[in-house]
C-alpha cells in the first residue's frame, strides 16, 4: 500500500514556504465528533462502522473523494503504519488497533483525515515552512465541507466536544516543526524552551511522543483549546515562532563570529561522513543531517538544495527505508542500507 | 536513578541532547522536566483524577468521593470514576452529566471553561441568536465585574428572550 507516496517527497518537506530555512513545516489539526454517537473509545464495533459510513458519505457528497483516497485500516501492515507515522499523516495511537479505522489522504498529501482515532474525526492540514495560517485555511475548508453533511457534536458553552477535555472548544492543535541547531550549540535551548512553555505552548522533540530530541528538531504547539479564538491561537504560535527564528538567527551569527572555523569544520565533517559512511544508525544520520542542514541554511554548503536535505531526513527513517527498498530489514541491515541511500542521494542519484 | 536537577525524586524522563558533538542524556523527574519545558500537552491535566477529585469535596471523606465516582452519563453509560481513570469521555452528553466536575477541570487545563471560537459551519440562520446570546453573556459578565447591577439586570432579561427565540 501507499507505493505512490513512497516515490515522492512529502509535500510538507518541499522547503518552499516562508522561513523554510528554519521552519520545516506547519500543521493545523481539528478534532471533531459526529453528534449523538459514542466516541470511538466507547463505541461498539457497529457504531464505529456507522461513523465510517457517515464520513464516507460526507466526503462523497462534497466531491472530496475525487481529490484523494479513503483507506480502510484493516489491511494496513505494521510497516505501512509506521510509514504513515513517519510521514506525519497519522498519529502513533491511530492504528494501534486497526479495526474500523479509516484514513483519508488528499492526493497532494496536504490534508489527511483520521477516522475513529480518539475522536470520530481528526482533520489535519500540512504546509511547508511557516505557513500556519494557510494550513488552518485548508483544514477549515475540509471541516466546513464535512460539516455541511455531518452534524457535529457542539455545545454553546464548550464548543466542539471531544473525547479528551484537553481538545475541547476549538478542537485546534496548531504546530510548527522547527530546526534549532544554533540554540542547541550555544546552550541557549533550555532557557528558550522554558520561556516558550511559560506562554502556554508545548515543546516536543521530532516524532512527537518520546522526549528524545533528534536532529535538533522541535515541535511547538498550543496547549489550550478552550476560551480562545482560533485566530488568537494561531497568531500567538506565529509570534512565538518568529521570535524563535530571530533567536536562532542570532545564535547562528554568534557561532560564526566566535567559532567560525569550528562550526564550518563541524558542518563539512558531517557532510564528509554522510558522503562516505558505510553504516549509519538513524540517530547518527539525523544528527549529521542536522549539521548539514545548518550548513545549507548558512550558505556554507550552497551546492545542496534544502529540500534534498529535508527529504533525506524522512527517507532514512526505518519504515521509509524499508518501503523504498521493498523489503523488511533488521536494524543492523538497515544501518548499511541507510548509509547507501544517503550516499546515493548526496551524489545526486 | 535520581533526578539530576533536584537530586531528590526518581528520574523517569530521559532526554537525549547533542551539544557540541557530544551526546548527553539528561535524567530528570517529571517535575524538573516540566520546569525545563520538556512537557507533554497533558501536563496540566491531573490524571488520574484522584487528587483532583478529593480536592473538590469539602471533607476528604471517601463516601462523598464515591458518590461523585458513580455519577453516570445517560448517553453512553460512562461513570465519572471511569473517566477519572482513563481521562476520556464517552459521548457528547458526558459534558452535561459531569458538568460540575468538568467545569473545574476545564478551568484548570485551559484557564477557561467557555468556548469563544468558531461556530459549526452550515445552518447560519440558527447561529444568529447563538452569536447574539454569546455577546450578551460577555456584556453581562463585564457588567457584573464592574458592579453595574442595573445594566446586568437588563442584560439578564434580554438574555432570557434570546434563549426563548432559540428554542
Ligand atoms: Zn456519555
Amino acid at each position: 500500500m501507499f507505493e505512490s507516496l513512497v516515490r515522492r517527497p512529502a509535500r510538507w518537506l518541499e522547503a518552499d514556504g516562508a522561513e523554510a530555512a528554519i521552519v520545516l513545516s506547519s500543521r493545523a489539526r481539528l478534532a471533531r465528533n459526529v453528534a449523538n454517537l459514542h466516541y470511538p473509545g466507547k463505541a461498539s464495533s457497529e457504531m464505529q462502522a456507522r461513523v465510517k459510513d457517515f464520513v464516507r458519505l460526507a466526503l462523497g457528497n462534497r466531491g472530496l473523494l475525487q481529490t484523494g483516497t479513503l483507506f480502510d485500516s484493516e489491511p494496513v501492515s505494521d510497516i505501512d503504519r509506521d510509514f504513515l507515522i513517519e510521514r506525519h499523516l497519522i498519529s502513533p495511537e491511530f492504528m494501534r488497533d486497526r479495526q474500523n479505522r479509516a484514513l483519508f489522504i488528499q492526493n497532494d498529501e496536504s490534508v489527511s483525515i483520521m477516522i475513529n482515532e480518539e475522536d470520530h474525526l481528526r482533520i489535519q492540514a500540512f504546509q511547508s515552512g511557516l505557513e500556519i495560517r494557510s494550513a488552518m485555511e485548508k483544514a477549515e475548508k475540509v471541516d466546513s465541507e464535512l460539516g455541511a453533511t455531518l452534524d457535529y457534536d457542539y455545545s454553546k458553552d464548550y464548543g466542539f466536544l471531544t473525547s479528551c477535555p484537553t481538545n475541547v472548544g476549538t478542537g485546534l492543535r496548531a504546530s510548527v516543526l522547527i530546526h534549532l541547531p544554533g540554540l542547541v550549540l550555544t546552550n541557549e535551548i533550555d532557557g528558550v524552551i522554558t520561556q516558550i512553555s511559560k506562554v502556554g505552548l508545548a515543546v516536543r522533540g521530532f516524532y512527537g511522543e518520546g522526549t528524545d530530541v533528534l536532529g535538533n528538531l522541535f515541535q511547538i504547539s498550543n496547549q489550550t483549546t478552550l476560551g480562545r479564538q482560533e485566530e488568537d491561537i494561531i497568531s500567538s504560535l506565529e509570534d512565538v515562532t518568529r521570535q524563535l527564528i530571530s533567536h536562532e538567527e542570532n545564535a547562528r551569527m554568534t557561532l560564526i563570529r566566535d567559532a567560525g572555523d569550528e562550526i564550518k569544520d563541524k558542518i563539512w565533517r558531517a557532510y564528509g561522513i554522510l558522503k562516505h559512511a558505510r553504516v549509519l544508525s538513524s540517530e547518527e544520520a539525523m544528527n549529521l543531517l542536522s549539521a548539514v542542514r545548518l550548513g545549507v541554511a548558512m550558505g556554507i554548503l550552497d551546492m545542496l538544495p534544502m529540500r534534498l536535505v529535508n527529504e533525506i531526513m524522512l527517507l532514512i527513517q526505518p519504515a521509509h527505508l524499508q518501503k523504498l527498498l521493498g523489503e523488511e530489514l533488521g536494524a543492523s541491515d538497515r544501518d548499511g542500507r541507510r548509509a547507501d541511500l544517503v550516499r546515493e542521494r548526496l551524489m545526486g542519484r | 536513578m535520581l533526578c539530576e536537577d533536584c537530586h531528590e525524586r526518581e528520574a523517569n524522563v530521559h532526554l537525549t541532547q547533542v551539544v557540541n558533538d557530544k551526546k548527553s542524556v539528561l535524567n530528570l523527574c517529571l517535575e524538573c522536566a516540566d520546569k525545563r519545558g520538556f512537557s507533554n500537552p497533558l501536563k496540566n491535566v491531573p490524571f488520574p483524577l484522584g487528587d483532583f477529585l478529593s480536592s473538590m469535596v469539602d471533607s476528604p471523606r471517601s463516601d462523598r468521593t464515591g458518590q461523585i465516582q458513580q455519577i453516570t452519563c445517560l448517553g453512553c453509560g460512562l461513570t465519572f470514576g471511569e473517566f477519572s481513570k482513563y481521562g476520556r469521555l464517552g459521548c457528547g452528553k458526558c459534558y452535561e452529566a459531569f458538568r460540575t466536575q468538568l467545569e473545574q477541570l476545564l478551568r484548570k487545563i485551559h484557564g477557561s471553561s467557555r468556548h469563544c471560537g468558531k461556530l459549526p459551519a452550515g445552518s447560519p440562520e440558527k447561529m444568529v441568536p447563538l452569536i447574539e446570546e454569546r455577546k450578551l453573556q460577555e456584556e453581562l459578565r463585564r457588567a457584573v465585574e464592574e458592579e453595574k447591577f442595573e445594566l446586568a439586570a437588563e442584560l439578564r432579561d434580554r438574555l432570557k428572550t434570546v434563549g426563548i427565540e432559540r428554542h
